[in-house]
């Protein structure tokens, strides 16, 4: 027992996957040999709307199913919901905060008036090029697995490919998650 | 084979694994993704020769499930909140017919105001139904809770309807590993249905009939005697389940360190992780504070948890209802069952209509009411300041 405990916290918009980007990573952490949980809260459920995930990864089994108020990363589906949301909220001084913001992270740093470490990516861009919609949890996934290595590559990419039952979309997500991967590893410098 | 699923899956598969000769249902927030996966189960003709109906409504669900119960058949359906509001009529009766139907309750508020999210009032408006009603902590405890309501539901010392309570959200929606239970296990564990009466066309009977005030009483007994016979008997299943699978999730109650404990809390469901979490870390700071899981909440265990509270000082109940006009309905019951006993008694309405109730607020109920900064009573977690217009 080496009492490890993850906790992330995703936001975006209804119809965005936000609520699917935890449920695949924690498909994904449990074939790293996790125990993991995933669950969503949105308001009403239509489109558009802001939605959170939450996604705990543990070595023990994990009990607690409350709401996570103290993220060891954030991951942000849609640039517009920072400001109404406050996706920042509890993020421990230690954590990332990765979101798709495609005007960079110094830019929301700026925007957001805080020192710990941001990540930024263009998902939607990633996206529309890959799946010409702008449904960016996959990119997000690939993001966030670049820049934090608590999840294996090879296992979200068997997660990806069993999620998907159309073969074709699930190629195409390899590739949006591939590319997202990629660009985290060199933003991060490694 | 263990698998990270939905909690949605985890029944469904359960289900179909257990045989059933005819579902009904009709879809609700959060309860549809279980009947979405056994309709697809259906149509992948995975389920054998089960007739898949698809109602106009709750009633009607429940409805053809009174029918198709009395003919002999395995029967099974989910709902939650206002549709399981609107079954209450067929599924009152339904008890009252001794028709073991199974269902899943995934636990959700009631209007109004309108609210899709978790609490237990849905379930709790049933209490005096005549329907079984047990509820789950974990995905695995519920996925592993249907084999044993059809066996207890089936049994016949039994025949009553059996409602398995799962949180809504906090369980259906959530991802996470389950061991998947294999075919023959479940086989092994639950015969096929064998009613002592059932009608056919050549043996047509009535179910439900007319009974003048000569006759009803006697029918209200028996219903009482099966549920006083379902104590012992899902007791047994219980028991059986774990030898059969190794899984153990204790008879109708489970206590951790309430032996020299000057507090109980005691909680159900979903809910009932975090208060052990809280209650082991109060005991490494030295609290004498103890857990009361309740599984079983009809029939209720009332001489068990009896013994339970037999010597403690302080007992505080997590509602997650409130029979409006007294106050939360597991304290009544826990009350009720301690009759002759003078412990204090504390509980609190949390997680109405969703509100996540943090591991923080559990942590602080329980050391004020451990501290007596509390008075003894009803009370409601938090609550947002707000003015009553109409006073």
């Amino acid at each position: 027992m080496i009492n490890i405990l993850v906790e992330v916290r995703f936001h975006g918009r209804g119809g965005q996957g936000v609520v699917t980007a935890a449920d695949i990573l924690a498909v994904a952490g449990f074939k790293d040999g996790y125990h993991t949980l995933s669950f969503p809260t949105f308001g009403a459920e239509k489109r558009g709307t802001p939605v959170a995930s939450f996604l705990r990864l543990s070595d023990k089994p994990i009990v607690s199913r409350d709401e996570i108020y103290y993220p060891d990363y954030v991951v942000v589906m849609d640039p517009t919901v920072i400001g109404p949301v406050k996706v920042e909220a509890g993020l421990k001084p230690e954590g990332k905060l990765i979101a798709n913001y495609p005007k960079g992270s110094e830019d929301l740093k700026r925007a957001m008036g805080v020192d710990f470490e941001v990540l930024t990516i263009n998902a939607t861009k990633m996206a529309m090029e890959h799946l010409g919609r702008p449904i960016t949890n996959t990119a997000m996934v690939g993001a966030f697995v670049g820049a934090t290595n608590v999840i294996k590559l090879e296992s979200l990419v068997e997660t990806i490919n069993e999620w998907f039952t159309s073969k074709e979309l699930a190629e195409k997500n390899l590739k949006l998650v591939e590319e997202a991967y990629n660009y985290m590893r060199e933003v991060c410098g490694w | 084979m263990k698998k990270v699923v939905r909690g949605f899956y985890s029944i469904a598969y359960s289900v179909k694994l257990c045989r059933p000769d005819v579902i009904a249902a009709y879809p609700i927030t959060p309860q549809t993704e279980i009947v979405e996966n056994l309709a697809k189960m259906y149509a992948d003709g995975e389920l054998g020769n089960c007739e898949y109906v698809t109602a106009e409504s709750e009633f009607g669900a429940a409805s053809i499930l009174v029918g198709a119960s009395a003919t002999g058949a395995r029967t099974f359906t989910a709902t939650c909140s206002q549709g399981l509001i609107l079954m209450s009529e067929v599924l009152i009766n339904a008890a009252g017919m001794r028709l073991p139907i199974v269902l899943v309750n995934t636990n959700r508020a009631l209007s109004a105001p309108l609210s899709i999210w978790n609490d237990h009032q849905d379930s709790m408006i049933l209490r005096d139904a005549g329907l079984m009603q047990i509820y789950v902590e974990t995905n695995q405890e519920a996925h592993d809770m249907v084999p044993v309501a059809f066996k207890v539901a089936e049994n016949p010392k039994v025949m009553l309807p059996f409602m398995i309570n799962m949180d809504g959200y906090k369980l259906t929606h959530a991802y996470e590993p389950i061991d998947l239970l294999d075919q023959e296990v479940v086989d092994s564990f639950l015969p096929p249905y064998d009613p002592p009466v059932y009608m056919t066309t050549k043996n047509p009977l009535t179910f439900g009939c007319y009974a003048p005030p000569n006759y009803y009483a006697e029918f209200r007994v028996v219903l009482q005697n099966a549920m006083e016979r379902a104590e012992k008997e899902l007791e047994k299943a219980y028991k059986e389940w774990a030898e059969i699978t190794g899984r153990d999730w204790g008879g109708h109650v489970v206590t951790e360190g309430v032996e020299d404990a000057e507090l109980i809390a005691i909680a159900m469901g979903s809910l009932t992780g975090m208060v052990r979490n809280v209650v082991s870390e109060l005991r490494n700071q030295g609290k004498k504070v103890g857990l009361l899981k309740i599984r079983t909440f009809r029939p209720f265990p009332a001489k068990e948890i009896k013994e339970i509270l037999k010597d403690v000082e302080k007992i505080l109940v997590f509602e997650r209802a409130v029979s409006f006009g007294y106050e939360g309905p597991v304290g009544m019951e826990v009350k009720s069952a301690c009759f002759g006993l003078t412990p204090e008694f504390y509980s609190f309405a949390v997680g109405l209509g969703g509100r996540d109730v943090p591991g923080e607020e559990v942590m602080k109920i329980i050391n004020e009411v451990y501290d007596g900064k509390v008075k003894q009573g009803f009370h409601f977690g938090t609550v947002k300041p707000f003015e009553e217009v109409v006073v």
